[in-house]
């Protein structure tokens, strides 16, 4: 699975309007449970990535997901920009020279591990993480494509965010009053898992 | 350069970290070097991990700097900030987990003693709710 440079650019440029395009869904998520931001915030993250764009889909694939988390730390101004910005800066520093499955899984892996030392979190706390996990894991057990389902997965692994009681950022402090709202991290990362594999499969 | 540990306050909101700032400053004086940052990159509450760093930086001192933070996003963009300085400074910075506007004159009047980065932190989070 070669990352061709058009590719590339369609990948970031997907994931980033894919999450500008939700933008006030994940700011009514969050203002249930959380501040409220994490859809602005995202938004401005992801509007910095897209100004550069140019340069972030000459870089190899690597550098650029490392440039694409940086860019998210420096403009996202809420948690979610050192936890996404972590995730990018790690998957590129782990990104294979020569893209395959076996690569991308284990870069994946230690992406998903940085976020958890970023936020001191783990499975089950109703956070990104209960999406990005049950990701990595169905990377880990298949071989060859990416699998259509990642999506459903994902967006199913969100869904299952609802009935949880939050123990990580602002929600937490809502304790019982968390449960029954999806959470917004949770969500915006799902949206993004669907937005590369829409790209993969030549539907963005 | 100043001997004593730096003092900073980051907050989600200008107005409160600039408060807090004003408070150490009549409490406490100007022999702790003091910065401050609040808000997101372009406006509005949130924080800003450039501004942190600048705000670290306009604070350095060899003895350390205590940062104090308001909430969630504020205490993991300054540990993502503190993960951006050169590797000789980040181990002279810290997050104190304790409450900012207290635990910033607490934290400052303990650096103001001359104390080591680890008695200012231990002071502020003497105040931390058990």
């Amino acid at each position: 699975m070669e990352i061709e440079q058009e590719l590339q650019r369609r990948l970031i440029k997907t994931v980033a309007e894919r999450v500008i395009l939700h933008t006030d869904e994940l700011v009514a998520l969050d203002q249930a449970i959380g501040d409220g931001d994490h859809g602005l915030n995202m938004k401005r993250g992801f509007e910095a990535v897209l100004a550069d764009l140019d340069k972030f889909s000459a870089m190899p694939l690597g550098e650029s997901l490392k440039g694409v988390g940086m860019t998210l730390v420096m403009k996202v101004g809420g948690a979610s920009g050192p936890l996404y910005g972590s995730l990018f800066m790690a998957l590129g520093k782990s990104w294979p020279a020569q893209a395959h499955r076996a690569g991308l899984a284990q870069a994946f892996a230690a992406a998903v591990d940085a976020v958890k030392a970023r936020g001191k979190s783990d499975v089950g706390q109703k956070t990104m993480i209960d999406v990005l996990v049950p990701v990595l894991w169905i990377l880990q057990d298949t071989a060859g494509d990416l699998p259509a389902r990642l999506c459903s997965v994902a967006q199913e692994a969100a869904t299952a965010t609802i009935p949880v009681r939050a123990q990580r950022g602002r929600a937490s402090f809502l304790g019982e009053r968390s449960i029954g709202h999806m959470d917004p991290g949770a969500r915006s990362a799902a949206l993004m898992v669907c937005a590369v594999v829409d790209v993969m499969e030549g539907r963005a | 350069m100043n001997a004593n540990v730096g003092i900073v306050i980051v907050s989600h909101s200008p107005d409160v970290a600039r408060g807090a700032a004003d408070m150490v400053r009549q409490m406490v004086g100007d022999d702790v070097p003091l910065a401050w940052c609040g808000g997101a990159p372009g406006g509005g509450l949130g924080t800003n991990v450039e501004e942190i760093l600048a705000a670290i930086n306009r604070a350095w001192s060899d003895a350390g700097v205590a940062v104090l933070v308001d909430l969630g996003g504020a205490e993991t963009n300054s540990e993502m900030a503190i993960e951006l300085l050169p590797d000789s400074r980040q181990t002279r910075v810290v997050v104190c987990n304790a409450p900012i506007v207290e635990g910033a004159v607490m934290a400052a009047t303990e650096a103001s003693a001359g104390s080591s980065l680890e008695e200012v932190r231990r002071t502020a989070e003497e105040l931390k709710p058990a």
